[in-house]
């Protein structure tokens, strides 16, 4: 079976690939291009770890084919800071203590960055609805959602 | 000399207590962390499994051949490649292994026990070309009966999984192989007689599923073999020389000869404390002398790595009309899974634990069913015993129209208690816990209607264990730990923490590592609520003995006797002469050179002393009556941690766990079909709870020093997932008025209840 020939854009840099047709983006970013910031928890689109951005859309790398990824803009954790600062959700969370294991991080801090970018201001509940799709299995969600909380009030006040 | 053993109880602290960012956070935020699954080595190869697609079956055959032709397939193993064991019980923390047992959980040999048990690997240069040779592995099954629930097992008709096993703990002991092996008593009194003078008997019994640990992370390890027979070995553990000293004996390699890095940790709690993914991928690797990488999916993770039980549980509790407890009883019945190893020892312990018992009994067994062999979950065995008896004691409360935290404020354990288990109770904060719920807003909020509250106190032993780690104080004045205990929630922190408040320097000048199994003497894994509690103690100790060496040095460059010199706040100061005279670490570092050479202190111990946390929680649940949907309104834990090193992960620990327990409670469990196989294999249908299904968490630390530790920690992280299943049930039995006695109380259950009482 011949490979298909991806060009796509993460993080802001030009990638080009090979990829079968049957493996998920997950796969090649993980694989192919050894960023492995995104995570694997499932692989059927239930937890949320492979969380990535494919132009502004919130997706599950895990259920997006790399093929689909050609001409796209894609953005994962790896892309979240820039240079040496740390985007504003990275500090509070460490600042919150919002991780424990830290598996499911890069992934609830890209959902909340785009849930952010959607919507500035937004309630507990709407922070837990929008979440629900990332399973973290050590924090009970708490300081998860008071950092979310927090770090909004932060980014409007800024 | 600094007294090694000297407690900080007393002293004002600086650090400790604090909330101070996280040694590995940044690269935890940044996706730089690298856990199991992110390594690769180069000429890498990929192993897979092949697993048993029956519950119960002879193996007649197994032929390999038409695979190890297909091209890119470079070796393949079965049992034929892993050596036998006699039948040997030795402790692993919390849990009792048998080699005998894990080189057959690992690998098949006489027969598979569960859909899933693994048969053979392979290893190959792609994914795909290994799971074609799965395929092309020709087996021949003798399908047997299977057998799934205690109370079929139990049957004298029932089929038998191994036909060795003679129950343990019987008198005269059996003659005839069964499902049950073994039981175990605890207790003290005549429970007989006590209830015969008590003036109030609850009797039930109850059932709980099997649930897993359900860590994001899957298990997942890199090997690599060399042709002299030296083996490096990645992977995501709770203990890395756990895995190395079960796969060097699995393996028959030296502990010198193979290398365990642990990696960064998804998730664990308890469920990365034995060997499932590790023997193969090193044997795969020894064969085809290439690197293998091997990685379970999340369904391999659900049918083929270790649950808890579920259980029943029968309890029976007597009391006077003032609600003290004259009598307690209780038969708890474990699914062990395939192998024996329930956790029902612990859970028969700690079952009237959090009580001041005078006539107790607990008895426990162990079955093997055909289901996946359990393996440690957070406080294992406890949560499903201290169930049963907290879901009693609260049908009493009702009954006598007692406050549910005032009956058990009557009968709390203190210290001097003796332990149903034996051992007399030093100072511990059940008390403590229940007068901190008491005065919690929470328990005088009003409830809104269908809404109810439950209470329920937890007990869990916590343990120490063998341990051992290092500091080196660098020539520009920093500071290096190495920890043998795997960090899975912050205890680089901790541990960072314990040293910066000993030496007086800050934080961020402290770099903490874990080590790999060549950096360290042995370290039992990261479990039982042991890492802070013992990590801990060898952190400080090793500290203070470079504390002492520092001193030596100053005393050296400053040529006085070594009496004559302090340590305070990060220098070392000369008490004698008349002007004030101070070094600070960093110069006494740069000049180690000068003195006698690098600076550097270990310790290495079997930590004993852990102190037993208590917990209480309180819980407010709405009950939703047309659907039976229970939803949690409000949820307050309140725990005794001896002393929270760093609070925020305290509280985490406190709210993972209560959350856990809520999935416990009102959602999870395995289901099986007739066939035997599991058919909730993934997180869309063994649901955990999700961020939209919780409130905050809200918590309280409770702190009743352990006198053990030089700051008076307990340990935390298992008690906070017991209380929750009993309060939980209580909440929802006062709402409906209807008692619950089965978890999950799942919207179809609680219906049907609601439905027909
Ligand atoms: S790995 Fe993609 S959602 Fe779980
Ligand atoms: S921090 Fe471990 S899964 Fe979220």
């Amino acid at each position: 079976m011949s490979k298909t020939h991806v060009s796509t854009c993460i993080n802001g840099d030009t990638h080009e690939f090979l990829c079968d047709t049957q493996n998920t983006l997950l796969d090649v970013l993980r694989h192919e291009l050894d960023l492995t910031g995104s995570k694997e928890g499932c692989a059927t689109g239930d937890c949320g770890a492979c969380s990535v951005m494919l132009d502004d859309r919130l997706v599950c790398a895990c259920l997006v084919l790399g093929v689909e990824a050609d001409g796209k803009e894609i953005e994962t954790i790896e892309g979240m800071s820039s240079g040496s600062e740390l985007h504003p959700i990275q500090q509070k969370f460490i600042d919150l203590a919002a991780l424990q294991c830290g598996i499911c991080t890069p992934g609830v801090l890209v959902a909340t960055k785009a849930l952010l970018t959607k919507n500035k201001n937004p309630s507990e509940e709407e922070v837990r609805f929008w979440l629900a799709g990332n399973l973290c299995r050590c924090t009970g969600y708490d300081k998860i959602v008071r950092a979310v909380l927090e770090v909004a009030a932060d980014m409007r006040n800024a | 000399m600094n007294d090694m053993t000297q407690n900080n109880l007393e002293r004002a602290l600086k650090i400790v207590g604090t909330r101070p960012p996280r040694p590995d956070g940044v690269d935890k935020v940044t996706g730089r962390a690298l856990f199991g699954s992110d390594k690769s080595l180069p000429n890498m190869l990929v192993g897979r499994v092949l697993r048993s697609p029956y519950a119960h079956a002879k193996i007649i055959s197994i032929d390999t051949s038409k695979a190890e032709v297909l091209n890119g397939v470079k070796s393949i193993v079965t049992c034929a490649d892993f050596e036998d064991f006699p039948s040997e019980f030795v402790p692993n923390g919390e849990m009792i292994v048998n080699l005998k047992d894990i080189t057959r959980n690992i690998m098949a040999r006489e027969k598979v026990l569960y859909v899933g048990h693994t048969v053979a690997a392979v290893a190959a240069t792609s994914e795909d070309i290994a799971e074609k040779a799965l395929g092309l592995i020709d087996i021949k099954y003798e399908v047997l009966p299977h057998v799934l629930e205690v109370e079929d097992a139990e049957k004298p008709d029932a089929p038998v999984l191994h036909e060795d096993m003679m129950t343990i703990g019987i008198e005269p002991s059996p003659k005839k192989a069964s499902n049950v092996a073994k039981r175990v008593e605890f207790g003290f009194g005549d429970v007989e007689k006590g209830f015969a003078e008590a003036d109030l008997i609850v009797e039930r019994e109850f059932t709980t599923q099997q649930v897993h640990q359900g860590y994001i992370e899957p298990h997942a390890c890199l090997a690599s073999v060399s042709e002299d027979g030296q083996a490096d070995l990645w992977c995501t553990t709770q203990g890395a020389f756990v895995v190395r000293n079960f796969c060097s004996k699995l393996l028959g390699l030296s502990a010198a000869q193979i290398k365990v890095t642990a990696s960064e940790i998804g998730g664990g709690f308890g469920g990365k404390t034995v060997v499932y993914l590790e023997p193969l991928a090193l044997a795969l690797s020894r064969k085809s002398g290439r690197p293998v990488k091997m990685e379970m999916s999340r369904a391999e993770v659900f049918t083929s790595s270790g649950p808890t039980s579920g259980a029943k549980v029968w309890v029976k509790i007597g009391v006077k009309n003032d609600g003290r407890i004259i009598a307690g009883d209780c038969v708890l019945k474990y699914q062990a899974g395939a192998f024996q190893g329930a956790p029902v020892g612990p859970g028969a312990m700690c079952a009237f634990a959090p009580y001041d018992m005078v006539n107790v009994r607990a008895v426990g067994y162990d079955i093997v069913v055909n289901r996946p062999k359990v393996s440690a979950y957070r406080a294992p065995g406890g949560p499903i015993s201290e169930y049963g008896v907290e879901s009693v004691l609260d049908e009493i409360a009702l009954k006598l129209e007692m406050d549910p935290i005032e009956i058990r404020l009557k009968n709390a354990a203190k210290e001097g208690t003796i332990a149903p288990y034996g051992p007399k109770l030093g100072p511990i904060g059940m008390i403590e816990t229940l007068e901190a719920a008491k005065a919690h807003p929470h328990y005088s909020a009003p409830l809104g209607p269908n809404q109810g509250r439950g209470i329920a106190s937890g007990f869990w032993f916590n343990i120490g264990g063998e341990t051992s780690s290092s500091i080196t104080i660098n020539e520009d004045g920093t500071v290096g730990l190495t920890l043998g205990t795997t960090d899975i929630g912050g205890s680089r922190a901790s541990m960072a923490m314990m040293a910066s408040e000993e030496l007086g320097v800050p934080m961020d000048l402290i770099k903490p590592v874990i080590g790999d199994t060549n950096s360290l003497g042995f370290n039992f894994l990261t479990g039982g609520s042991r890492a802070t509690f013992s990590t801990g103690m060898t952190v400080v100790r090793s500290t203070r003995e470079a504390i002492e060496e520092l001193k030596k040095r100053a005393a050296l460059l400053w040529e006085v006797d070594l009496n004559q010199v302090e340590w305070v706040d990060g220098h070392a100061r000369l008490i004698a002469g008349d002007e004030p005279k101070t070094m600070s670490l960093a110069q006494i570092a740069k000049q180690a050179g000068k003195t006698g050479g690098p600076i550097m202190a270990n310790c290495s111990m079997n930590v004993t002393g852990a102190g037993p946390s208590l917990g209480t929680h309180i819980v407010d649940v709405e009950v939703d009556t047309e659907t039976g949907k229970v939803s949690i309104v409000r949820y307050t834990a309140i725990q005794d941690a001896g002393k929270a090193i760093h609070p925020a992960y305290v509280e985490g620990q406190m709210q993972g766990g209560a959350v856990q327990g809520i999935g416990w409670a009102l959602n999870e469990e395995y289901i099986y079909n007739d066939k035997g196989e599991l058919e909730n294999t993934g997180f869309l249908d063994y649901r955990i709870p999700v961020c939209s299904d919780v409130p905050m968490i809200d918590t309280v630390i409770v702190e009743v020093p352990n006198p053990n530790h030089p700051y008076g920690v307990r340990g935390v992280g298992e008690t906070p997932i017991i209380p929750p299943l009993a309060a939980i049930s209580n909440a929802v039995s006062r709402a409906t008025n209807i008692r619950f006695n089965e978890l999950p109380l799942s919207p179809p259950k609680v219906l049907a209840k609601l439905m027909h009482g």
